[in-house]
């Protein structure tokens, strides 16, 4: 599957700046990921310190009014933003291909109807849906709340892939392969898929992108996973113990900044990659 | 060999598709065994729909497609593979028939997966080198290519060399060398006259008078979805009857006289005219005799000579 | 009015090095001439007639004289060519008419290229229904959005807007290429008719399509592989071509009235060199049947008989 334009894109990957800074400042998320939780000897729930003390050297990011350790939190928080990235987003951008792929293969009727399923699930209010399934679940996992990401956040990609497919069937190569006596499901996994990856990468991205962000909002407001720490957990019980009011900043910034910072980073690095794989996109 | 039998294609356009396209009405025409036939048509004629309606890559609305005797109008599943053995098809677009991101002969390997799944290795590599010597490719040369490294004209033989793998009797080109360079058109166009010598039958769709008539034995002229004038071709381009292929000739431009002095015709409408139900002509035709019977009744397709059959009731 | 170009050369810049598109080019265009402009793609007649109007990266000028009048066209300054455009010298770029914008009505375009060129649309509107009477286009077109009209009344629409401030000279390119016969006919005639009403001095006529330059054409020059191969009139060039090239093109036409089992006709083998780097001599010979050890030098493109230049060393009389 690889030609020769390889060289040319890892040629314009390795100059292109939004793309080593969007991968940079993820790189350094993900380290902190892996290598935190050896720098920290506190369980993030404990309560091991005094209570709401700055940063120092012993707790480097300081301590929640009950005494626990932020950073512990925070490399804690990551892994499970991270892990919702990855399979809420993974999830969305699964369930967006099979949709979008059939819609845009088959066009006519089947189209008609995919379409106006995506268009309803666009439109449902996910927080009122959310809120009723909190009602029934007595404990819900980051699973759970990754697998809820996903369901609702497919058809975005559903869409994009759609519009794709759409322009690629109409290349003779996809007559040709009917042609040859390929059956449907064949074509769009060895004829379609493959000229679509970097497309499919770029969407990955913003879904996972976007899972991370809708994980931060929910647990924000309190439909996040009971059983783990994350992002948005933090801030969410940084403003319910009044951090804000009593300037406990150590406890809501971190956080905060992460998921912005790792948002962020996303969004450009789809950007440099656009550019990248997209000739007319480069400046000469 | 292959015989169209009433056939149209109607498209729902429109919004909620309350109008109808009338794509192709009501044609009928046939391809003998080694025979060569030229479907020329402007744009809107139809003539590419034909063509894939004969591939089976659109369906037909009405009629049916009668291959060797059988009705392959509706076939599916393996019945519709079969038929693919038989008739294959070549297309305008050289750089659009092939997957960008793999190599050119990828094609062949496809072809092999589906159809020869049992065929040893050694067996397949000669019966491509055949195919590739046949249509005058040096296997060296094509092979382990991307597209973008071959020429358009390359291509498009590699296209009519896979065609030659599965021995069909029936190819369907569709304006094939239109997008070529003109030194190699004439090499192209010449390899699929060659192939008659196998026994195969080509229906040559295009758009270009003089193609047609240096290829083929009959020619079909289209226009918006009917037959005009069809027969022998020399009959149509030595003696055309039908006013519009009288147009046509005037307005194709040639190496060895100038266009005459006729008023030049031009279509003020804007596309897309209605179906009246009538002679599909009617709005352009200069001919004094027209009257309301030609915009009310289809004019049906009368043979005025031997192997010479025109639309047009006022002749 | 009078073209004179003398060894432009127009280069495109890429990654890998400079693609020598156009080189050497010189001739003259007289007052009310039409020439066509032929040759295969990649033989640098669209660069050619690009560079005479918009000269931007990746194309990059490299050397000659450009005289339009008898005043030089800098056509190596974008900002300094903006007064001549669209006045003096215009074009009818490749696929124009699928560069209409879909969202504007074709009125609305009009007054505003008409403003950003500082010509009144209220001054010019008269003539400009003028002349689409005169194409055979209703004064209703002004209102209608791109998508409502056909191929050819939007190449005709396309034309019009090009000429409308009376261009000394005018570059089509490939203006019929996309159009049915019949209406390719219609066009072509046309701009014949511009010529003899004046709105256009002089025209460059770039197409691959031979049969349509006899048919209007005075003069036709045939490029190869970024250089000019043969210039003369109409008829010396399909009755009486000189240029290797030239002649295995024109016997490779197929044409109403030849047929296959009478007559096979033959292409020119092989391809044409890529321009990267390309061959030293004539970029010809590797195809040419009467190829011999003087053409890796390169030929001049010398006038051999009264107004007919061809860039062959085995017509010269030297080496006859």
């Amino acid at each position: 599957m690889i030609n020769l334009k390889k060289n040319e894109i890892l040629y314009f990957a390795l100059r292109n700046n939004k793309l080593k800074v969007g991968l940079a400042v993820l790189l350094l998320f993900v380290v902190l990921t892996i290598v935190g939780p050896l720098l920290t000897n506190y369980p993030p729930m404990d309560y091991v310190g005094p209570l709401s003390a700055p940063p120092s050297s012993e707790f480097w990011f300081g301590t929640t009014s009950f005494g626990q350790d932020i950073f512990s939190q925070f490399v804690h928080g990551l892994k499970a933003s991270f892990l919702v990235g990855i399979v809420g987003g993974g999830l969305g951008t699964l369930l967006g291909m099979l949709v979008g792929f059939t819609a845009g293969y088959r066009g006519g009727m089947v189209d008609e109807a995919l379409n106006m399923l995506t268009n309803i699930v666009l439109v449902i209010p996910t927080l009122a849906v959310l809120l009723i399934i909190v009602a029934y679940l007595e404990v819900r996992g980051i699973f759970i709340e990754s697998i809820f990401i996903g369901c609702t956040a497919w058809p975005w990609a559903a869409r994009a892939i759609r519009a794709q497919t759409f322009s690629l069937r109409s290349r003779d190569f996809v007559d040709l392969a009917r042609l040859s006596g390929m059956n449907s499901l064949k074509i769009i996994f060895t004829e379609i898929a493959p000229n679509m990856m970097s497309y499919l990468l770029l969407v990955f991205i913003l879904q996972f992108g976007g899972a991370v962000l809708i994980a931060a909002t929910l647990d924000f407001i309190g439909l996040g996973p009971t059983d783990a720490m994350s992002l948005g957990l933090m801030m969410n019980n940084a403003v319910l113990w009044g951090a804000l009011i009593l300037g406990i900043w150590w406890w809501f910034i971190p956080p905060g900044v992460a998921i912005t910072a790792i948002v962020g980073a996303l969004y450009i690095t789809n950007v440099g990659l656009d550019e990248v794989f997209n000739p007319k996109l480069r400046e000469m | 060999m292959l015989k169209l039998d009433d056939i149209s294609k109607v498209y729902k356009v429109g919004t909620f598709g309350g109008q109808e396209l009338h794509a192709v009405s009501n044609i009928s025409f046939d391809v003998g065994d080694g025979e060569v036939v030229s479907l020329i048509g402007e744009s809107g004629s139809g003539k590419s729909t034909i063509g894939k309606m004969i591939l089976r890559l659109i369906p037909i609305s009405s009629g049916a497609i009668i291959f060797n005797g059988v009705d392959v109008s509706t076939l599916k599943g393996s019945k519709l593979k079969d038929y693919y053995r038989n008739v294959q098809g070549v297309f305008q677009d050289p750089f659009s028939s092939f997957n960008p991101i793999f190599k050119a002969d990828r094609t062949f390997s496809i072809l092999r997966d589906e159809f020869f799944s049992e065929i040893s290795s050694p067996d397949w590599q000669n019966k491509v080198n055949s195919s590739l010597e046949a249509v005058g490719l040096n296997p060296d040369q094509v092979l382990n290519k991307f597209p973008h490294q071959l020429s358009g004209g390359q291509l498009q033989r590699l296209l009519i060399a896979r065609a030659l793998l599965l021995d069909v009797q029936f190819l369907v080109a569709d304006e094939v060398i239109s997008m070529l360079d003109a030194s190699t058109r004439i090499d192209v166009l010449n390899l699929l006259a060659d192939l008659k010598t196998r026994g195969l039958s080509i229906l040559f769709i295009t758009h270009d008078l003089s193609l047609g008539y240096y290829i083929s034995e009959k020619a079909v002229i289209l226009y918006q979805g009917c037959v005009a004038e069809m027969g022998a071709t020399e009959k149509i381009y030595n003696n055309s009857l039908h006013p519009y292929t009288k147009m046509l000739m005037a307005a194709v431009p040639r190496l060895d006289k100038k266009w005459e002095e006729a008023a030049v015709e031009v279509d003020l409408k804007a596309k897309g005219s209605e179906f009246t139900g009538g002679c599909v002509y009617y709005a352009r035709c200069p001919l004094p005799a027209k009257d309301e019977s030609c915009a009310r009744d289809r004019p049906p397709l009368l043979e005025i000579e031997h192997n010479h059959f025109v639309a047009c009731s006022k002749l | 009015m009078s073209l004179q170009v003398e060894n432009l050369s127009v280069y495109y810049q890429t990654l890998k090095g400079d693609v020598r598109a156009l080189e050497g080019a010189t001739f003259t265009l007289a007052d009310g001439e039409i020439m066509g402009l032929a040759g295969e793609s990649g033989c640098g007649k669209t660069t050619f007639g690009k560079s005479l109007i918009l000269l931007t990266p990746p194309m990059k000028y490299v050397e000659g004289h450009v005289l339009l009048d008898g005043e030089a066209l800098p056509i190596w300054d974008t900002e300094r060519m903006n007064p001549f455009r669209f006045k003096e010298v215009s074009i009818i770029p490749q696929y124009a008419m699928s560069a209409l914008n879909p969202t504007r009505k074709i009125g609305k375009m009009i007054s505003e290229l008409l403003e950003s060129r500082g010509v009144s649309y209220k001054t010019t509107r008269p003539e400009l229904k003028r002349r689409l009477e005169l194409v055979e286009l209703s004064h209703d077109v002004l209102n209608m959005y791109p998508i409502e009209l056909s191929g050819g009344m939007k190449q005709r629409m396309v034309m019009v807007l090009s000429t409308l401030l009376n261009p000394s000279l005018l570059i089509a390119d490939e203006i019929t290429s996309a159009l049915d016969v019949s209406t390719q006919k219609a066009v072509a005639k046309m701009l014949v008719e511009f010529r003899d009403r004046q709105f256009v001095k002089s025209i460059i006529f770039i197409t691959h399509d031979m049969s349509i330059l006899y048919q209007i054409a005075d003069s036709i020059m045939v490029m190869y592989a970024g250089k000019l191969a043969e210039r003369a009139s109409t008829a010396a060039i399909i009755n009486a071509p000189r240029h290797p090239y030239t002649k295995l093109l024109i016997s490779s036409l197929p044409e109403v009235g030849v047929k296959y089992a009478e007559k096979k006709l033959t292409g020119i083998p092989g391809k044409p060199p890529l321009l990267l780097d390309p061959p030293t001599g004539c970029r010809f010979k590797d195809r040419c049947p009467v190829a011999f050890e003087k053409c890796l030098e390169e030929p001049p493109f010398l006038e051999v008989e009264q107004s007919h230049f061809v860039a062959c060393w085995r017509e010269f009389e030297e080496y006859a």
